[in-house]
């Protein structure tokens, strides 16, 4: 028991994330004080949010390239409908981010779904489509901050016992896709899906199914995102968060989510995103220019997915571990 | 993930007819309409050198795209080739910079290609990693690389005997590149339907394990259809960079998508095994086409990408839908 929690993937990423938090504040003392610490976790939740979403559908062997296009798609359309509509309460405003991104998910489940599509393909597509909606929509205006409601905006950064509601609705996220994951009957199908379809598909699990339902999540998760981005930067416009798929994939793989499927978990990827964010937020602080974050997040893909190959390659697959050894 | 039932027909169907329904006719056919309906569309379509302007939308592309149409058929994909150009276009800017005559750019443009090229072909051959998750990697790496040299900057100063390859002409409206385009397309043409090598990449598409057996040794002809790409987009470079005279690390963003547009559009199947360079080359002709109509109507470009995006998936879908209603 203790020697599997020593060799498991999240441990080894909490010494490698308190590592790099020695080595920063041996230099700049101040980054490590528990005020930058909680802005540096609030400044990470969006990644946090996404990464949850692709890791499960990372999980069923499938790939969501459209996450941040979804993301500025949503953000989009509810700071367009607060403009129209100032007065509409946050609860509706949240609704429509949940409900469309909810959608566009759906819309890349059911293209994998039901005409088998590979997903790199469908979301590739998607992801140009959305961005392009975005413009058709906008006519490529922006939407500023003095347009919006102080309402709109005060949402993500109203504080609740010392916390932004931001960081929140990511803890909030991480304990409910723990429970789902470990313990429903959706989260074990997802699991069974991408670990071996031809098995879970003899057991009646449907693997068409479990990744409609993944890229469902991770388009729900991705417009509850947007309006958090929106309305936290308290900017809208086609190219927000342009790029930010490939930091959640980075997250999820530097996580321990194996790309070729059914290895992750929830905790992985909140530990993935959070040494992505650390290292993000590190960046000034050190004096190293932004420029180099591109690069390092693509090294970190490239380091990470490579030792999850060596360390998955020594062993079989063994889903249900523990109850084999009672056994 | 998907099995795919193959049915042998009891008879073989006549080889005309075979080819009169293959995806190459159909898009074919699909060429002529848009070329047609451009014409009538605007006034300015039909008009020689406007064309040959035209073919500039694909020329380079298309390069990129011959050798990943191999690499697709062989059942990998590289995602990393618009940030290649990227990285060989900097490097190229960089030599400028020191004064490196033309010559010694092309040789540069066409060593980063392979380098990168080189470097995604050891990580998925030696390592056995998942392209698609290391071309993800590269992609930003490559790109990121190019970011951290200029930064906001641009690289200028070209010499003029360097911007002849991406605004040259050979004869009246036959720029360079399209001269280019043609012979590389010939040149993948032969590669791959005349020669061994072409039927061992359709066998690694097909079945790699299979081939494996049958003495092919598949991670070596992998790792040269790495190189091949990682060298056209450094030939995609060279002329790209020639024509616009300057480098910025945005440079060619998105293409990767494109690129593989143009090879699925072309007819080649995403999941490996099987497609044809004719395809691509008039895939190719199409994508160019619409672009420079929709240009033409003042469409703008993230509009265009609408258009590419949708043909991506519609290009794949509609066939499965097809099928299912005709099953139905």
């Amino acid at each position: 028991m203790l020697k599997r929690l020593i060799a498991s993937r999240e441990t080894l990423l909490i010494v490698a994330i308190l590592l790099l938090l020695i080595l920063i504040s041996s230099r700049f003392p101040g980054f490590i004080a528990p005020s930058n610490l909680a802005n540096v976790f609030n400044d990470t939740s969006p990644l946090i949010l996404l990464a949850i979403g692709q890791m499960i559908v990372i999980l069923t062997r499938c790939i969501d390239l459209s996450v941040a296009a979804n993301l500025a798609l949503t953000g989009m359309v509810v700071s367009m409908v607060n403009v129209a509509l100032p007065g509409l309460p946050i609860a509706v405003i949240l609704g429509i981010a949940i409900g469309l991104g909810t959608i566009l998910g759906m819309i890349n489940g059911l293209l994998v779904w039901k005409l088998q599509i590979p997903s790199i393909v469908v979301t590739l597509g998607t992801m140009t489509i959305f961005r392009g909606v975005i413009f058709l929509i906008s006519d490529g205006k922006w939407v500023n901050s003095h347009e919006m409601s102080p309402a709109f905006k005060a949402f993500p950064r109203a504080e609740l016992l010392g916390l932004p509601v931001l960081s929140w609705i990511a803890i909030f996220a991480v304990i409910v896709f723990t429970v789902v994951m470990t313990r429903t009957t959706l989260g074990r199908a997802f699991y069974a899906a991408g670990g071996n379809p031809h098995a879970a598909t003899y057991a009646g699990i449907s693997v068409g199914r479990s990744q409609f339902w993944a890229f469902t999540i991770s388009g729900a998760l991705a417009g509850l995102t947007g309006y958090l981005w929106v309305s936290r930067f308290a900017v809208s416009y086609v190219d927000i968060a342009g790029g930010f798929e490939l930091d959640v994939v980075a997250a999820c793989v530097i996580g321990g989510v194996s790309i070729m499927g059914g290895i992750g978990t929830v905790a992985g990827a909140l530990l993935g995103a959070l040494f992505l964010g650390i290292i993000k937020n590190a960046l000034p602080v050190v004096d190293i220019s932004p420029f180099w974050q591109l690069a390092i997040s693509g090294g970190a893909i490239i380091i990470a997915v490579a030792l999850n190959a060596q360390a998955n390659r020594k062993k079989g697959r063994i889903i249900l571990k523990r109850a084999e050894q009672i056994r | 993930m998907s099995t795919t039932e193959r049915i042998i027909p009891d008879r073989l169907r006549s080889p005309m007819e075979q080819r009169l329904k293959s995806w190459e006719t159909l898009l074919l056919l699909v060429a002529v309409g848009i070329f047609v309906a451009n014409s009538f569309a605007s006034p300015y379509f039909l008009n020689a050198w406007n064309l040959s302007d035209a073919t500039f939308n694909f020329t380079e592309k298309a390069m990129i795209a011959f050798a990943m149409a191999l690499l697709i058929i062989s059942g990998e994909i590289d995602l990393s080739v618009a940030s290649i150009i990227a990285l060989a276009s900097t490097a190229m800017g960089a030599a400028v910079q020191m004064g490196v005559g033309t010559p010694g750019l092309v040789l540069i443009g066409l060593g980063v290609g392979l380098l990168c090229g080189a470097f995604n072909g050891v990580l998925v051959t030696r390592m056995g990693l998942p392209s698609i998750v290391v071309t993800i990697g590269t992609m930003s790496l490559f790109r990121g690389i190019s970011y951290i040299v200029l930064g906001d900057q641009a690289f200028r100063g070209y010499p003029e005997s360097f911007s002849w390859f991406g605004q040259g002409y050979v004869w009246w409206v036959i720029s360079f590149e399209f001269v280019l385009f043609a012979l590389i397309a010939v040149i993948y043409a032969v590669l791959l339907h005349k020669t061994n090598f072409g039927r061992t990449v359709y066998a690694i598409g097909n079945n790699a394990t299979g081939a494996m057996f049958s003495g092919i040794r598949v991670n070596r002809v992998k790792f040269i259809l790495f190189l091949l790409t990682g060298l056209m987009s450094g030939v995609a470079a060279i002329c790209l960079t020639a024509r616009l005279g300057s480098t910025r690390p945005s440079i060619a963003t998105g293409w990767e998508l494109e690129v593989v547009t143009m090879v699925v559009l072309g007819g080649v199947s995403i999941l490996g095994g099987s497609g044809t360079i004719a395809g691509v080359v008039i895939a190719a002709f199409v994508m160019g086409l619409v672009t420079f109509g929709l240009g033409l109507l003042n469409v703008p470009g993230i509009v265009m990408s609408i258009v590419i995006g949708a043909l991506l998936i519609g290009v794949i879908a509609l066939p499965r839908l097809w099928s299912m209603w005709r099953l139905r």
